[in-house]
């Protein structure tokens, strides 16, 4: 069943034109992130409240966006994979696992960054920072799980419920500092008011456009990677396959 | 524009350090993911070639 479904689904079709795709993804990542940081940082003008360190923002909130996204994401192909027994989605959940876990760190340490001159705190174990760090253990237990479950089957299926039933924690990050009096600020953007200047608005969402791009670059790649790899196993063995897929690069 | 010169725009009005870490760390995290995932596909495109001819 499995094998038919891999046949048309074709991860050797789909490794080349993911190919094509990585270059456009990789320059519109570039560009827009330095629209972004010349808006940021030469357009956008200092908060009357928070002075320059405000300017972390653009950043911080990017990297905090995607970390959440990049989750559901993987949970979603995860869910695929599980439903319907396919180990393209399985394939793609495991390559996003490593990008979504940076972002994480990366929206961690920021945050510090922005706490430290902001509330004279490093760290606060306020729900919203507990509830991301979670999401950061989250993603090293799913890469974990993966790497330690030898059989490949077993351990796309295990690291999948795993991130499946996770992906609870991610509508708690969200509205945090919402259902509880916490530290970190209110939403600043949402779909229908802004509470910031169109300048650092505008920064904070072309910043965020450039590191979707970014992600959709590296995990492609990543994702053309474990193709490669697993290729490459034994139960895969298809000596044609190989070769086409290494010409077609 | 509201900086007057070089040395204001990098001090970040005394918020330099934390800016500049944020910034720094960021952009060392996604360079170095980037430059990791494509020398990995370039090792794995190289293994597959080396892998057909010999067999």
């Amino acid at each position: 069943m499995g094998i038919n479904w891999f046949k048309y689904s074709s991860p050797q079709a789909f490794h080349p034109l993911a190919g094509k795709m990585v270059p456009w993804f990789s320059v519109a990542a570039g560009l827009l992130i330095i629209i972004g940081l010349y808006i940021g940082f030469f357009v956008a003008p200092t908060d009357f409240q928070q002075g320059d360190s405000y300017r972390i923002i653009f950043v911080h909130v990017p990297a905090a966006w995607m970390s959440m996204f990049l989750y559901v994401i993987m949970a979603a192909w995860a869910g695929v994979g599980l439903g319907l027994n396919a180990r393209p989605s399985f394939m793609m959940a495991q390559a996003i696992a490593p990008t979504g876990a940076m972002f994480t760190f990366l929206a961690l340490l920021t945050g510090a960054m922005w706490g430290k001159p902001t509330w004279g705190a490093w760290w606060v174990w306020d729900a919203r920072l507990t509830s991301e760090l979670i999401l950061l253990f989250q993603y090293i237990g799913i890469i974990l799980l993966r790497a330690a479950i030898d059989d490949l089957r077993r351990a796309d299926r295990a690291s999948a419920v795993l991130a499946l039933v996770g992906v609870v924690n991610v509508p708690i990050i969200y509205f945090s500092v919402k259902w509880w009096n916490t530290l970190h600020q209110g939403a600043s953007v949402s779909m229908t008011e802004s509470k910031m200047a169109t300048p650092m608005v505008a920064a904070m969402l072309i910043m965020m456009l450039g590191f979707w791009m970014y992600s959709f670059a590296v995990t492609l790649t990543r994702m053309r990677c474990v193709i490669l790899d697993r290729e490459r196993q034994p139960m895969w063995g298809n000596q044609t396959s190989i070769q086409e897929v290494a010409e077609a690069r | 524009m509201q900086w007057g010169s070089v040395s204001e725009f990098f001090a970040m009005g005394g918020y330099g350090l934390y800016v500049w870490v944020s910034f720094g760390v960021t952009a060392l995290c996604m360079f170095g993911e980037a430059l990791a995932v494509w020398r990995r596909h370039a090792a794995a495109v190289a293994e597959s070639r080396d892998g057909s001819l010999g067999g």
